[in-house]
């Protein structure tokens, strides 16, 4: 009969009403200003520049090779490279940004710099709430801003993080080894060049005693 | 008691006394329209923030708990919502599109609010308290004045010179034309028993005291009820309310027939609606639920005013509560039940009260089982015939899946 459905309806919407007052399973909206919902681990937002240490700027494992530049689809990554050099995390001499600007208004989050970044230097961040009043400065980053330290980086990804550490471990003791091995050649070489000479005659290395020779020649 | 029952009354008098004698029928007038247009919108705000919470509650959802008041951080639970759209409306942009019939589209909203207030002034809200009481025609000058935003919806639909509009417009037409035959057929049954169109007596006529405790209202009889059941329906019609809110489908017309509104004149609309409602809801009680009066004698120390109050919050609350349940009716299926269910229920309904009239001297029973069968028997018929239309649709093309039974092809559906 008519009305029938209409009252089985009329009574479902009557628990849900009453429900949502003695159940507190069935109002799952998250109110979100106060309330927040633990991010997942797979969230990404917009990058961040990861340093070691404590000091941010000296810390920056960023090399300013400009690989994530060239990558980046909508091109929304600025790099200008340092004049000098500094000692990177594997001890070698390396340059660093000095300027990485980010415009996160024209990022389209696709992770592709973390992808192609070759030190472990660019990662995603998770902070969203990034509104601002201006929105051509508010919105682009530059170095300062972007820097966020390791321990940021496991607070927000831990077993992303973890990879990241193995592998910049792994290239710590590769250029370890590949150091301690050229030491040894280089120490090997000696040895060789040193067990040479004897038997070999002056003329084998000619280059080292032209100086020499020369020397008398310049004016004193 | 009494005096807290009159007290309104007794309020108006002294204020007029203090007026000269020239003056006096002047002030008593303004005094009612102030009145009328004081609590009305009063309630009107505060229904639209009880509809959206309530609407929230019945979907799982926690509803505005936000507005408050402002630069503190009292939240007033999201009554001070009302207050924000007000100032919303005030202050947005009233656009008239370029195309549109300036003078129609200006005048349209006013069309539907001034009679919706109109239609509230012939209510008796308690006790002595009908602001203009036509002795012989108060149910029908109500009826007069409420077939006024048909006009405004058209008005409306058709100045704005856009598609969803007149759309929304035609939908509007048709079903409060469907639908005013048994929103009037029903009442008229209430008039047929009463004698009377003048709705101060029909309530005072439902004051009698029946079996020594409670009120004869016109709900408590076999035609009363099927008739009460019968109006609320229509009048949920009339007053665009779910399920009949196909003029202003939002899922399929914007906003029907006031889509081109915007700023107060969207506000207005949706006042005239809401007044609308409280309007039909106000007939509804005086003609069935016994008006201002009391459901049992015992409660008769409580204010008439209250009593209609009430019943009138009560009404607000099951439209809420319907809106929440019932999916919006297709077009077909709204006139099917107006015209092949509603109204033959009407005319049988009329039949009932006839015979109900002339066997006043029968034994009780007899005339109760006589008319109970005279009704439940045709409705359980028509309903049968009725929901065989119902039935889910099925598409032969769309059932893509050969597991997919072979459906024949759907009878031919009667055009509106």
């Amino acid at each position: 009969m008519i009305g029938i459905g209409i009252v089985k309806g009329l009574v479902q919407t009557a628990k849900n009403l009453i429900g949502t007052y003695t159940d507190k399973e069935r109002l799952v909206t998250i109110e979100y200003p106060e309330e927040r919902q633990p991010l997942t681990e797979a969230t990404r937002q917009f990058p961040f520049l990861v340093y070691d240490g404590d000091d941010p700027m000296k810390g920056l494992r960023c090399t300013a090779c400009q690989i994530c530049e060239k990558e980046c689809p909508p091109k929304c990554i600025y790099i200008v490279k340092s004049k000098d050099k500094r000692v990177d995390y594997k001890g070698q001499n390396q340059f660093y940004p000095a300027i990485y600007d980010i415009d996160y208004s024209v990022c389209m989050s696709c992770q592709i710099c973390v992808e192609v970044c070759p030190f472990e230097s660019i990662k995603m961040d998770t902070a969203f709430e990034l509104s601002t009043a201006d929105r051509f400065g508010g919105l682009l980053v530059n170095k300062h801003q972007l820097a966020k330290s390791n321990t940021h980086y496991h607070q927000i990804h831990p077993t992303e993080a973890a990879a990241s550490d193995e592998a910049m471990n792994l290239e710590r003791a590769k250029a370890a080894a590949k150091a301690k091995a050229d030491v040894e050649a280089k120490a090997k070489a000696a040895a060789a060049k040193a067990a040479a000479t004897p038997t070999a005659s002056p003329e084998a290395s000619p280059e080292l005693p032209k100086p020499a020779a020369a020397l008398p020649k310049m004016p004193m | 008691m009494a005096s807290l029952d009159q007290i309104f009354v007794t309020l108006k008098e002294q204020l007029v006394q203090l007026f000269p004698a020239v003056l006096q029928p002047y002030v008593g007038v303004l005094l009612s329209i102030v009145a009328i247009m004081a609590v009305f919108p009063g309630i009107f705000a505060l229904t639209t923030v009880v509809e959206r919470k309530l609407l929230a509650r019945f979907q799982n959802r926690p509803g505005p708990n936000r507005v408050g008041i402002p630069l503190t951080k009292i939240r007033l639970a999201g009554f001070g919502q009302f207050a924000a759209d007000g100032i919303k409306s005030l202050t947005k942009e009233d656009i008239i599109p370029r195309n549109a019939d300036r003078k129609v589209h200006f005048i349209a909203p006013f069309v539907l609010v001034v009679p919706a207030f109109l239609a509230l002034s012939v209510l008796p809200i308690g006790r002595n308290m009908t602001a203009l009481d036509f002795p012989e025609t108060g149910l029908l000058f109500f009826f007069a004045i409420g077939a006024a935003t048909e006009l405004s919806v058209f008005m409306a639909g058709w100045s704005s010179r856009n598609k969803y509009s007149l759309l929304g417009a035609m939908r509007g037409i048709a079903q409060m034309l469907s639908y005013e035959i048994p929103l009037i057929l029903s009442s008229l049954t209430v008039v047929m028993m009463v004698g009377s169109l003048s709705l101060v007596t029909i309530v005072e006529r439902q004051t009698s005291v029946q079996w020594g405790f409670f009120h004869s209202w016109h709900v408590f009889t076999p035609w009363g009820f099927a008739g009460f059941l019968l109006f609320l329906t229509a009048a949920c019609a009339e007053a665009n309310r779910t399920p009949f809110d196909l003029p202003e489908a939002e899922s399929e017309l914007v906003a029907g027939y006031f889509t081109e509104y915007s700023g107060f004149k969207f506000a207005l609309f949706f006042l005239g609606e809401y007044l609308g409602m409280f309007a039909i809801s106000g007939v509804a009680i005086s003609l069935f639920l016994g008006g201002w009066s009391a459901p049992f004698t015992f409660l008769d120390w409580v204010p008439s005013w209250l009593w209609f109050f009430g019943k009138l919050f009560a009404f607000i609350l099951f439209f809420i509560w319907l809106r929440g349940t019932l999916p919006r009716l297709r077009v077909d299926q709204l006139m099917n039940l107006a015209w092949k269910f509603m109204l033959p229920m009407c005319l049988l309904n009329l039949l009932v009260v006839g015979v109900w009239h002339f066997t006043a001297e029968w034994n009780e029973l007899l005339r109760w089982s006589l008319a109970t069968v005279l009704l439940a028997g045709p409705y359980w018929l028509f309903s049968r015939s009725f929901e065989a239309r119902f039935k889910p649709r099925t598409y032969r093309y769309a059932a893509d899946s050969p597991a997919a039974p072979v459906v024949a092809p759907v009878a031919p559906q009667v055009p509106i």
